[in-house]
């Protein structure tokens, strides 16, 4: 139960990452593919929207990798082992992407006009382009640790069993599948974010991300069937399949949110839809970290290591949640910002 | 080609010495920046609001490339070093856990501050500067303790090769943790402090001697010197720990070859470790047995008491050493000497402002060498006494292609932030400066929203 709980712990931090992170990553999706007549306006509103919130957005991964390496050590050797090389590149877009939004912030802006100077759109490429490729990567990653071909023995010795598991058809699909996810959560919480024409330039988006949401499942299910048959079984038990219909509804509300103009519920529902994917996708690969020779008991630390993790969670939750209430209540509260203009102005 | 356990090593060394200056600024630039806000508040007068102003930018653009560069880090201590990893993961684990709290609270309200100028009261915003700045020196003293186990590992029993009844706390027992994580957090003031007050130097050395640049380099100084003073004191605890826990680290950075009773203090010289000889070196009779042990005439243990497969690199241990002393040697002199003008009620001169200038990077030589005499003193184990690094190493081939990328990547960024950040530095802000309004471009108002 111990080793099941703090599993339990390193996903929720997965499913923040997720969805924080990945609104993040989206909205960089979006400053690579701003167009038209307010394609400014719209980078404009994507900084503004991740300025102050990306930094804590990005420590959930911290977490992630943390919980992983003190609660499961040699899930996490094995794992460094076999995901190298898509590691790396997972950094090399991390810290471009990380680095290329500040330096683009704090670069100056042309002399003449109130457009962004020459460096700062140099700086703006590599931060979309970083932010197209991270997600991509990281799916790809989560879909090599499902795929069943990463071997693992006894002695920590790391095998493929045929080709790069992260280059396998599943593998890029589940990357094609997180990019989708990450534009998507970007367009639904830029259109809460925003108003008017920009209000509707994300909704639009959001609506097309959603249909490649849609597609990409369709895609990514008989892969699943045929290239990683013991996680179709998990995902369609009993114990996952609730978990992944909780999902599929709130897919299907907040594109009806979405549709009808209701964005605030479109962006309630959004979020329970990425934590229901990956809470079911958690529960299918259990009691497995990296299927079929790691399993959660197998690489967990002592007893006394996983005990510390739980009984610090508490005091470090007291610590966080209210600031980070406080951090979403300054910059995307409805009493302040755009939205208190919003509602001022629909009255 | 490099073998995998140097590449590896080297990818090690350029992704910490990277990252150590930024989280050192990270560490540094916050107190800075409320201090002055902090003055603002209290003196109503607007010069320090810039200072806190300029900080704040510095701190936000050096702050997301440490954090960045440490989640690499994170990431990199699996990817090179699987194995040490799979053996202490759940020991250290702990450090890293409560670390990643210290540093979650330190980036949420580094947003609020950032962003929040407008938004939050003054008396708020300031507060959130304070956590930011208490905060991100937690988070520091909390991941040293992991350094602290590697060099003095407690807290768990070997059995068959694997660590079992582990105390999770572990790295916070380490008799190494305190005076490590004294000496590194000191260690990141002074090379802020400096490095800060060399900006303000090379103002006033361009005539701009106004409340604005005076403040600067009086407040980023008061900091420095402040904490130059307390450093030898936590190294002298550094260094009585060393002789006692780590004898053969101590032997090296001393480049003390033969135990012997009343020992010589070795200053500078090139050791040669094929003679057991020091080249070119001051000694300094009894000296190292005092420093080491607190009694002149105390034996300290030499190289020759180690099988020679167990000695850490001589040159560079002891090289990196004097290289370390002498900075803060001279970093101390250098606050003395502006202490002791502004005492006398004197402008700082030309060439006490040119010191300050060239003193200015001396503090992260010393941060970058004081690190080096820690973990190349620590070779060849990775966990002192308990397991060597070449058994931690990864087994993927293909280290020396990523230590090439990493090397550029970092080469690449470090250069575009010294440029952003030289652009920042220049120019101050209108209000208090009237004669440098002219050099300011349009970086005041880049990041106005």
């Amino acid at each position: 139960m111990l080793v099941e709980l703090v599993a339990g712990l390193a996903l929720v931090a997965l499913i923040a990452y997720a969805v924080l992170a990945g609104a993040d990553f989206g909205g960089g999706i979006w400053d690579a593919l701003a167009r038209g007549p307010r394609r400014d306006a719209q980078r404009e509103a994507i900084a503004k929207a991740m300025g102050p919130v990306w930094e804590a957005n990005h420590v959930w991964l911290i977490f992630v990798i943390v919980l992983l390496f003190t609660g499961f050590p040699s899930a996490f050797a094995a794992l460094s082992i076999a995901l190298f090389t898509p590691f790396h590149l997972v950094l090399l877009g991390i810290i471009l992407r990380g680095a290329a939004f500040v330096f683009r912030a704090y670069s100056p802006q042309s002399a003449r006009s109130v457009r962004p100077g020459r460096g700062a759109r140099r700086w703006g490429v590599v931060f979309g382009v970083a932010s197209v490729i991270t997600p991509v990567l990281l799916g790809m990653c989560l879909g090599a640790v499902s795929s069943g071909h990463v071997r693992v023995s006894g002695d920590g010795a790391v095998r493929f069993e045929g080709p790069l598991p992260w280059l396998s058809p599943l593998a890029l699909a589940v990357g094609a599948f997180a990019l989708a996810v990450c534009a998507y959560v970007a367009a639904v919480f830029l259109a809460n974010e925003t108003e008017g024409d920009l209000r509707a330039d994300f909704r639009r988006r959001a609506l097309w991300a959603g249909t490649g949401v849609v597609a990409l499942s369709v895609l990514v299910l008989p892969l699943l069937r045929f290239d990683a048959a013991h996680l179709w079984s998990g995902l369609v038990s009993a114990r996952a399949a609730p978990v992944l219909a909780v999902g599929v509804v709130a897919a299907l509300v907040s594109g009806w949110g979405l549709w009808k103009h209701r964005l605030r519920l479109a962006r309630t529902a959004t979020v329970a839809q990425v934590a229901c994917l990956l809470a079911g996708w958690g529960i299918a690969q259990h009691p497995y970290l990296i299927y079929p020779d790691v399993t959660l008991h197998g690489a967990a630390a002592p007893d006394a290591t996983l005990r510390f993790v739980l009984w610090s969670t508490p005091f470090g939750m007291a610590l966080l949640v209210p600031s980070l209430w406080f951090l979403f209540r300054v910059f995307k509260g409805p009493a302040l910002g755009l939205a208190d203009r919003d509602d001022d102005g629909s009255a | 080609m490099i073998d995998t356990l140097t590449a590896a090593r080297a990818q090690m060394e350029v992704s910490l010495a990277f990252h150590m200056i930024f989280a050192a600024l990270g560490i540094g630039m916050p107190l800075l920046m409320v201090l002055a806000e902090g003055l603002a508040i209290r003196t109503g007068r607007e010069h320090y609001r810039e200072l806190a102003r300029k900080w704040a930018k510095a701190t936000a653009l050096t702050f997301a490339v440490g954090a960045v560069s440490g989640t690499a880090l994170s990431f990199e201590l699996g990817l090179l070093w699987p194995r040490f990893m799979a053996f202490s993961g759940g020991i250290i684990g702990s450090a890293f856990a409560l670390e990643g709290y210290a540093f979650f609270i330190e980036a949420i309200f580094l947003g609020l501050y950032l962003y929040g100028w407008e938004r939050l009261s003054p008396r708020a915003h300031l507060l959130c500067g304070v956590v930011v700045a208490f905060s991100g020196m937690v988070s520091g003293v909390l991941v040293v303790a992991a350094n602290a186990w590697m060099q003095n590992p407690v807290g768990f029993e070997l059995v068959g090769g694997r660590a079992v009844n582990v105390d999770p706390l572990a790295p916070f027992r380490s008799p190494a943790w305190f005076h490590m994580a004294l000496h590194s957090t000191l260690s990141c003031y002074i090379a802020t402090g400096f490095a800060a007050a060399g900006v303000y130097a090379v103002g006033m050395l361009r005539g701009r001697r106004d409340a604005y640049h005076r403040s600067g380099l009086t407040l980023a100084l008061a900091l420095a010197t402040v904490t130059a003073l307390l450093q030898p004191l936590s190294g002298d605890l550094s260094a009585k720990h060393v002789a006692e826990h780590q004898p053969a680290k101590l032997a090296a950075m001393e480049a003390h070859f033969h135990t012997e009773a009343g020992a010589p203090l070795i200053v500078g010289g090139l050791p040669d470790v094929e003679t057991g000889t020091v080249r070119y070196a001051v000694r300094l009779p009894r000296m190292l047995s005092f420093l080491a042990h607190g009694d002149f005439d105390a034996e300290v243990q030499g190289l020759n008491d180690f099988p020679r497969e167990l000695w850490p690199n001589v040159l560079i241990a002891h090289l990196a050493f004097q290289v370390m002393v002498g900075c803060g040697m001279a970093l101390i002199g250098l606050g003395a000497w502006f202490w002791l003008a502004r005492w006398r009620r004197r402008e700082p001169g030309r060439w006490l402002l040119r010191a300050v200038v060239v003193g200015s990077p001396l503090g992260f030589v010393a941060l970058q060498a004081g690190w080096i005499v820690t973990e190349v003193g620590r070779q060849p184990w990775v966990v002192y006494g308990v397991m060597r690094t070449r058994d931690g190493v990864t087994p993927v081939e293909g280290v020396p292609a990523t230590l090439f990328g990493f090397s550029v990547l970092y080469l690449v960024l470090g250069v575009a932030l010294a440029w952003l950040l030289r652009r920042l530095a220049t120019g101050a802000p209108p209000s208090s400066s009237p004669t440098a309004a002219t050099t300011q471009t349009g970086e005041e108002v880049a990041h106005a929203r």
